[in-house]
């Protein structure tokens, strides 16, 4: 395949002295050479994440001399971060991520422009900022962001450079139709439910996976720019890191795919959290719900009150940290084991999670099976850690 | 027929296996993914909540519901992932 780059952008870009040798390694290989380096100095690249995969695919892009690396992610450094994004660091904790992230781009290398986007990627903002860059890569966490990265490049033309993990699994594509492949609506046209999958913070994830399926995305965006060997369009790449095994599929575009097919119903972005469920989620898990804070929950602990405090999160999480007193059933099982609940359905039950999320969720499945007196905890046990009890583990 | 299907991620829980032998009634010159899926389905219940949201591939080959399937075929059930 030929470079995604016209020809006049790289042969106007030149190497100086000190690039040349920076990338000796680089044009000494007969099918990168000068030109090669030089499509690299061209070609601009937006990574959409600065985390797992993000990490060492801006790395390793910043490394290789790509002129251009633009960021987008809304998120701050969290210490359960560094296990596995390499971009940041202990000192990098509550740092804006895309601040960090540029100074260890800018420490690989001086010569790349680095553009931070410190927003949540959408649909309103995303066309402006992915104007003037010539590749996506895709190292987002849900899959809102990806059918949206996976829509704009496809209306815009670009090739979209996608990975994605979980726990010990990667998979790995080039995204193309310009290019004769399909997209990831060929593969996937709808989204799982709303929680179905879990992400990385709900699942887990190996840290050591993102490192080696980011820089499988990085090095096919190295070969879309310079334009060589055979780049993974039409072919999705699994990974078990367990097995160690690398499976290949060969996909095939679908005629009839909403976006990029013969007759797309899809012309525009769309509000992508709609269509992946989530706005219903939000509806029903915000109304009606009755809340307590962390203070409340204490000062009811401290009256001895009597309520039953039920941890909704998974067991492994408990041997972190957790509140006294408490009855763990994960939220998965909740609807299974309603049985190990009160029969009385109005006793007084207090749910917790880490954050807030999977208590909201929980609470519904008890509302729903006729408990009269349930309530959560906003800001889950991290809150709790936060603000009433420093020595709870944040995690 | 015997065919062998393998499972991908969170498919692997449902299942409690990564791959498995399956034994679908046939007429004798192949059947179809549908009728694989319908299979798996009374035995894992679980699978029919992802009815439509599968990547299914035959001998590592993109397949939909209606492609054909022959003895001795690998079949692959993948679920999306998000993570990143």
């Amino acid at each position: 395949m030929d470079s995604i780059l016209e020809t006049d952008r790289w042969e106007s870009t030149e190497l100086t002295p000190a690039e040349l040798g920076r990338y000796a390694r680089h044009v000494t290989i007969p099918d990168v050479g000068i030109e090669g380096q030089r499509k690299l100095r061209a070609a601009r690249v937006l990574c959409i994440g600065a985390g797992g995969l993000g990490s060492p695919i801006a790395m390793y892009l910043a490394a290789a001399g790509v002129g251009k690396i633009g960021i987008v992610d809304p998120d701050v450094v969290d210490l359960s971060n560094l296990q596995r994004q390499i971009l940041h660091g202990q000192g990098d904790v509550n740092r804006l991520k895309l601040d960090s992230a540029r100074d260890t781009l800018s420490e690989i290398n001086p010569h790349v422009e680095v553009e931070t986007f410190p927003v949540r990627f959408t649909s309103e903002n995303a066309r402006e900022i992915s104007e003037g860059y010539d590749l996506i890569v895709d190292g987002t966490d849900n899959f809102a962001t990806r059918y949206l990265s996976n829509d704009l490049a496809v209306l815009t033309g670009k090739p979209n450079v996608y990975g994605s993990i979980f726990r010990f699994e990667g998979q790995v594509s080039v995204f193309s139709p310009a290019h004769g492949g399909p997209c990831y609506r060929c593969l996937f046209p709808e989204p799982p439910e709303p929680g179905q999958v879990p992400s990385c913070a709900e699942g887990g994830v190996l840290g050591v996976l993102p490192g080696i399926v980011g820089c499988l995305q990085a090095n096919e965006a190295i070969k879309v720019i310079i334009g060589i060997g055979e780049p993974l369009i039409g072919r999705l790449v699994h990974f078990d890191a367990l097995k160690f095994r690398f499976r290949e599929l060969k996909l095939r575009r679908d005629p009839e795919c909403p976006v990029c097919g013969e007759n797309p119903t899809v012309t525009d972005l769309i509000d992508y959290e709609a269509f992946c469920g989530m706005p219903d989620e939000v509806k029903e898990t915000s109304a009606d719900l009755k809340e307590i804070t962390v203070h409340d929950l204490k000062a009811r602990m401290e009256k001895s009150e009597s309520f039953l405090l039920l941890d909704v999160r998974e067991p492994v999480e408990a041997e972190i940290c957790k509140l006294p007193n408490s009855t763990m059933i994960p939220v998965g099982e909740l609807s299974e084991r309603l049985g190990e609940l009160p029969a009385d359905k109005d006793v007084e039950i207090i749910l917790h999670c880490k954050a807030g999320g999977r208590s909201a969720k929980g609470l519904q499945i008890l509302l729903d099976q006729g408990y009269t007196n349930a309530s959560h905890v906003i800001g889950g046990i991290n809150a709790w850690s936060v603000e009433v009890d420093e020595s709870v583990t944040l995690y | 027929m015997t065919v062998r299907v393998l499972f991908f991620s969170l498919l692997q829980d449902i299942v409690g296996d990564s791959e498995i032998e399956v034994s679908i009634p046939d007429s004798g010159d192949g059947t179809t993914v549908t009728e694989l899926l319908t299979t798996l389905y009374e035995k894992f219940p679980k699978l029919r909540d992802w009815e439509s949201k599968l990547l299914i591939a035959v001998d590592c080959e993109y397949a939909d519901k209606n492609s054909t399937i022959k003895e001795g075929q690998e079949i692959a059930l993948m679920p999306p992932v998000q993570g990143g």
